[in-house]
């Protein structure tokens, strides 16, 4: 799948970047954690701009094509920020004959996004997700860390309101 | 002294339903009535009726409450476990027979299931060592490291008939076999728990709900085949599974079961856990390795078998997370005990996720032979609505459907293969007659399609293809020749994939080709989706004799298609109707039809 990549300007703080040297020290005699370093890097950042691959390509003595390979080859890494909060449809199989499909339409027409976007004031962003594991309760969404389960559609518009204060 | 145990179910299905604010006001009411000394809460891995959380269990009267809220629990409190009057109107009513409260292994979910891999999910708590011992916890590996040979213990597993529970079904026992006698500087377990089959949860399951037992089962590998060193590789979507697995790791290290000289056996064993980033080609055991070495997960060809070059080019034996959940039972209880369950070739259990349009959604551990039917009718309770079961699909985006009229068909590795399915990790997913076949192969090649991971033609360009014309036909622009194509390009990528991804990604088309051609057909020469899923195939009409004529849908139509007086029965003008479907939701008369 393609990865969308951000044009917004990369704004690292000072704070965030000692961090991650901080991991990288720890990691940057074992090339095989190349992956571990890169997932909390996206911890600390909130996605993998160019700024931080090169960091790690750095720290780690590792082409920067090669960890920008490893970036765009995984769905959990995202070369564009998130909005404050992520929006997560779960379209796995048992959600998606459950219509988590309508689920996902309406949430992207109330929120004006697609898959994989932030709204322009950074609130929301919107991912489709493959199977959260919770499929008893399919069909599922999540926003950050709260699941709702046993959607139907017109639950969509109430879960949003409350995260739009 | 405690008198009562409560179990609550920790899983991911029921934290997601909101069992940690369960536990909390339990604890607060428990420490209010004054009764927190002899009442013990134990958070647990799943029970596996995921469809009724959240879950708990009261010892040692047995009552299963289900779809449990933060309000009742003052009442569970104060009733059940200060009084001892069970409070029946919350209890699972399926556990209520008149007066009389059933076992829940007398339920109609539970009484048919035979529990080796689950057997302490959602009995024991995952986060303390001391319950898993006290349930024979480690004596499998003392029993390998100190009466057993390696050879011995490949023997046992050989001897069991336990295959791969992760997809192709590969003896367990001939895969540590081939990797024994191999001469390294090293060898490797590793444990496949990047379950990324969409609607199968088994191995988070056990991650979360019996951890240890993973442990003892790669350590068991390890001496098998003279490995020092694990990875278990876990999907990161799993944080419950990954927290505990790490609790686990720790713990066995304090009590000396992982680490240096195990049971003085001289026998060094040590486990990392490596977090998966999210790649469905990861399941496939040269993709996980790679990902493991810090690349791209994409698969390399075999031979080399892993036997001989795995991980880091060195012996590697993988299994997935049930696969190894078997081993302590199997050493304890012996092969011919497990090989005593099952039928000819696929012995033992088989723990199933039921999914989709079923009453009873959740995991079931099944012995190997028990037939579709009864997993449908009798274990998941049917189909709700009252709608008609129309196929069941296993194996996920690799496996195919078996249809209503196979429904008998004894669940097993060779009778799916047989039907062009295949077991995969043992999501089933039930469909009904709202389902449409075409659709759902379009969706797993959707999936395929993004997960493929470019490296050879065949699947990167060729499961495009498929999805293309499987749009085409859904779409209503197909053509006979189409199908005809679709059958041959199938063929092809099945022929020339490098790996299993691409090898069995057809499967969902030709599968259903197979046994719902008339469906395929269907929306290529009439025009006309049978479920009623497929947009553009679908027209809106108006049933002249149930419509009254209260004009509510010709108000509600966006495009203005929806013309008639009042109090006449109404006509949907077809070629200006946007099928938004908002007419027939609108209808108190169910006059509006779609077809």
């Amino acid at each position: 799948m393609q990865k969308k990549i951000s044009k917004i300007p990369f704004k690292g703080t000072a704070e965030q970047k000692q961090r991650l040297l901080k991991v990288i020290d720890a990691y940057h005699d074992d090339p095989s954690r190349l992956m571990t370093v890169m997932q909390e890097a996206q911890d600390i950042y909130g996605y993998l701009p160019f700024e931080v691959q090169q960091m790690i390509a750095d720290g780690m003595n590792i082409p920067l094509e090669k960890v920008y390979g490893v970036a765009t080859f995984y769905s959990q890494f995202s070369l564009s920020p998130k909005g404050v909060y992520n929006v997560s449809v779960c379209l796995g199989t048992a959600c998606y004959v459950k219509g988590s499909g309508d689920i996902f339409n309406r949430i992207s027409e109330k929120l004006g996004i697609g898959a994989d976007e932030c709204t322009e004031d950074g609130k929301f962003s919107l991912t489709a997700c493959r199977c959260i594991g919770a499929c008893g309760l399919a069909p599922v969404m999540t926003v950050n860390d709260d699941v709702y389960g046993r959607l139907n559609v017109d639950d969509v518009d109430g879960i949003l309101a409350k995260y739009s204060d | 002294m405690v008198r009562s145990h409560v179990l609550v179910c920790g899983g991911t299905g029921c934290t997601s339903s909101d069992s940690p604010k369960i536990i909390d006001a339990l604890e607060k009411e428990l420490s209010k009535q004054g009764i927190a000394d002899e009442v013990k809460v134990v958070r647990t891995g799943c029970f596996g009726l995921c469809a009724l959380g959240p879950v708990m269990i009261v010892y040692p009267e047995g009552c299963f409450y289900s779809m449990v809220k933060v309000e009742d629990i003052p009442e569970i409190v104060s009733e059940h476990l200060l009084k001892g009057r069970i409070v029946t109107r919350l209890l699972y009513q399926e556990t209520v027979d008149k007066d009389q409260i059933k076992s829940l292994n007398d339920t109609d979910f539970y009484k048919k299931q035979v529990r080796v891999a689950l057997r302490n999910c959602g009995v024991i708590n995952p986060e303390s060592i001391e319950e898993y011992i006290a349930f024979d916890g480690y004596q499998a590996l003392a029993k390998c490291l100190t009466e057993y040979t390696p050879e011995q213990v490949i023997q046992i597993v050989t001897d069991s008939g336990l295959r791969g529970r992760g997809g192709g079904g590969f003896p367990t026992g001939r895969k540590w076999a081939l990797t024994a006698p191999n001469k390294a500087p090293q060898k490797y377990v590793v444990c496949n728990a990047d379950e990324g089959d969409p609607g199968a949860f088994m191995d988070r399951s056990v991650l979360e709900g019996d951890p240890h037992c993973l442990i003892e089962a790669m350590t068991i590998a390890g001496y098998a085949i003279g490995a020092t060193k694990g990875f278990v590789y876990v999907r990161a979507e799993y944080p419950i599974a990954v927290k505990r697995l790490q609790m686990a790791i720790d713990q066995a290290h304090e009590y000396g079961l992982l680490g240096k000289n195990l049971f003085d056996s001289g026998f060094d064993f040590d486990l990392e856990i490596r977090l998966g980033a999210g790649a469905f080609v990861c399941g496939e055991e040269t993709a996980l390795m790679t990902s493991i070495e810090g690349n791209r997960g994409e698969p390399r060809p075999r031979p080399p078998y892993p036997a001989v070059k795995g991980l880091f080019g060195m012996p590697t034996v993988e299994n997935n997370v049930e696969t190894f959940a078997n081993i302590p039972q199997i050493i304890l209880k012996g092969a011919d005990w497990f090989a005593s369950m099952g039928t000819e070739k696929s012995k033992g259990t088989k723990v199933f996720a039921l999914g989709g349009k079923i009453k009873h959604t959740g995991l079931v551990e099944i012995p190997m032979g028990t037939t579709l039917r009864e997993i449908v009718e009798e274990i998941g309770g049917g189909i709700p609505g009252g709608k008609k079961f129309k196929a069941a699909q296993t194996g996920g985006p690799s496996g195919g459907c078996i249809p209503a009229d196979l429904i008998d068909t004894k669940i097993d590795y060779d009778n799916l293969t047989a039907l062009g399915c295949m077991m995969g990790s043992g999501g089933l997913i039930v469909m009904d007659e709202d389902t449409c076949m075409v659709d759902i192969a379009k969706f797993f090649l959707e999936f395929t399609v993004d997960e493929s991971c470019g490296k050879c033609t065949p699947c990167r360009v060729g499961t495009k293809r498929l999805y293309e014309k499987l749009e085409k036909i859904t779409s209503g622009n197909g053509t006979m020749e189409d199908i005809d194509e679709l059958e041959e390009l199938c063929n092809y990528i099945k022929e020339n994939s490098l790996c299993g991804l691409g090898q069995t990604a057809p499967n969902p088309v030709l599968s259903t080709l197979r046994f719902f051609r008339d469906e395929y057909i269907a929306h290529v020469k009439d025009k006309k989706c049978p479920a009623g899923v497929c947009k553009s195939l679908l027209q809106y009409f108006i049933i002249a004799d149930k419509c009254k004529g209260c004009t509510a849908c010709a108000r509600v139509c966006p495009v203005g298609a929806i013309s008639g007086s009042v109090k006449q029965p109404h006509v949907i003008d077809t070629s200006k109707c946007i099928k938004c479907g908002a007419c027939m939701e609108k209808c108190k008369f169910g006059a509006i039809v779609k077809r």
